[in-house]
């Protein structure tokens, strides 16, 4: 066992997990926090991203006792009160359907708009599609994601 | 996934140390590679040792032509290093298409290049520059470094800790993904260094990375995507599995190879 201490949405929480806790289950059953996805046991499917230290991550990929310090993001931490523009923006693009990959569409949303407004890059449609490699939709066939990502990262900068 | 124990490394020594205590221990980079391994239970370590978080084991350094990179650093961090980019523009632009961003945020050039993934990217790099890969221990060539498929010159508990090269005068990095693992069905690395050309072959080879000596030898007369057409590349020695066999791959070697060429800067 180890303790871990970590800041999960703003908020400071400790536990005593068995070493090979992946951090997705910290999330999910210690924390309760379910909504983050386990699409897969590949490390391919990204319905379980969540930002850690500001930066999008598999939680299915790392172990809860390396996050020991770290701020995690889930997608329950992202809207301040009602809906996170990138989440208004997939409500309104149609952007899901079954809605399992869509915490992990959105995680991975807000983590590239930011970091191409961090350099100054244009977020292109192709643009999109390639950050969206990691993460997998069996239901839409992206389209609508792209939209919705393409309205998401629009409505982030005027917000 | 197994039972294991988990310890942070403070710094190099510390994670020798840790890992010469541990039974059957392992180290952890960024877990891109070993975490998914230990969880369909093909990995079992006793010990995980994360060298992840030791300082002098991160970034990019450049001083005069050499290129140095800490072994735990991402991938996403040598794609975005602006310098690198100047210098040596191929490296950064494999880093950028390594799996996807959550795979670059985490994974590292010291994880991939311990597993020597005979479909792996970073391989092609050192070995087409003449890489040196530094040790706990001793400086390895990186043409002694890579010894076959999962296989590196490393001994137990020998921790990476940078790797260098020279900047080379052009060099450039062609992969052909494999569309649903991103990884290389075939990636080619050409580069143009003070030795001369040298190629290298990631994803296509049975006993992993390796270098294409013809293809080193008609560059060197002439450094064109071109002369390239006049090499002949064999189907024996190539990898064939459901995705392809050695003749596809062979093909893919030859337009790789050029794409590489066409594409340096
Ligand atoms: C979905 C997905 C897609 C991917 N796509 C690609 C791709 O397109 N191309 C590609 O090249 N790779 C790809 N990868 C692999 C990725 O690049 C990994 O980051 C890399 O192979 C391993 O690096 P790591 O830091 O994660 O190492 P880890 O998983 O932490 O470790 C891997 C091995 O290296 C050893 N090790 C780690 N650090 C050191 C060190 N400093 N010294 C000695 N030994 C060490 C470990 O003990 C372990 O055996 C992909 C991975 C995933 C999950
Ligand atoms: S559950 Fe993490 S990538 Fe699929
Ligand atoms: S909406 Fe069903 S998997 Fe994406």
């Amino acid at each position: 066992m180890t303790e871990v201490s970590m800041t999960v949405n703003g908020k400071a929480v400790k536990a005593d997990v068995p070493d090979n806790t992946l951090l997705v289950q910290y999330i999910r059953e210690h924390l309760r926090l379910t909504g983050t996805h386990v699409g897969c046991d590949t490390s391919q499917c990204g319905a379980c991203v969540v930002h850690v230290d500001g930066k999008a991550m598999k939680s299915c990929t790392m172990l809860a006792a390396a996050a020991d310090g770290a701020e995690v993001t889930t997608i329950e931490g992202i809207a301040d009160n009602d809906l996170h523009p990138m989440q208004t923006a997939f409500k309104e693009n149609h952007g899901l359907q079954c809605g399992f990959c869509t915490p992990g569409m959105i995680m991975t949303a807000t983590d590239m708009v930011k970091r191409y407004q961090a350099d100054g890059l244009e977020l292109t449609e192709d643009a999109i599609r390639h950050e969206l490699e990691g993460n997998i939709c069996r239901c839409t066939g992206y389209h609508n994601i792209v939209k919705a990502i393409a309205d998401g990262a629009s409505k982030m900068t005027s917000a | 996934m197994y039972e294991t124990k988990y310890h942070k490394a403070s710094s190099v020594a510390d994670a020798v140390s840790l890992i010469g205590k541990s039974d059957d221990g392992k180290l952890l980079s960024g877990g891109q590679t070993l975490v998914p391994t230990m969880k369909a239970r093909l990995a079992a370590p006793s010990d995980l040792v994360d060298v992840s978080g030791i300082a002098d084991m991160h970034g990019v350094s450049i001083s005069g032509s050499t290129v140095t990179i800490g072994a735990a650093t991402t991938h996403a961090d040598v794609a975005g290093n602006a310098d690198l980019q100047a210098k040596c523009g191929g490296v950064a632009c494999l880093a950028a298409g390594i799996g996807d961003p959550a795979v670059r945020h985490k994974g590292t050039i010291g994880g991939s290049i311990a597993n020597n993934d005979p479909a792996a990217d970073y391989p092609a790099a050192m070995l087409a520059l003449g890489a040196t890969i530094k040790t706990n221990a001793r400086e390895i060539a990186a043409d002694d470094f890579f010894v076959g498929m999962f296989e590196t010159a490393l001994e137990d508990d020998e921790v990476i800790v940078s790797v260098s090269f020279d900047a080379p005068a052009k060099a450039a990095y062609a992969k052909f993904p494999n569309p649903a693992s991103r990884y290389a069905m075939v990636g080619v690395f050409a580069a143009q260094t003070a030795d001369g050309a040298r190629v290298a072959v990631t994803g296509a080879g049975s006993d992993g990375v390796y270098r294409q000596s013809d293809m080193e030898a008609a560059l060197d007369g002439d450094w064109s995507p071109d002369v390239l057409s006049g090499v002949q590349v064999g189907s024996e020695g190539l990898l064939s599995d459901i995705h392809g066999d050695a003749t596809y791959r062979a093909n893919l070697v030859k337009v790789m190879a050029r794409r590489a060429v066409a594409g340096c800067a």
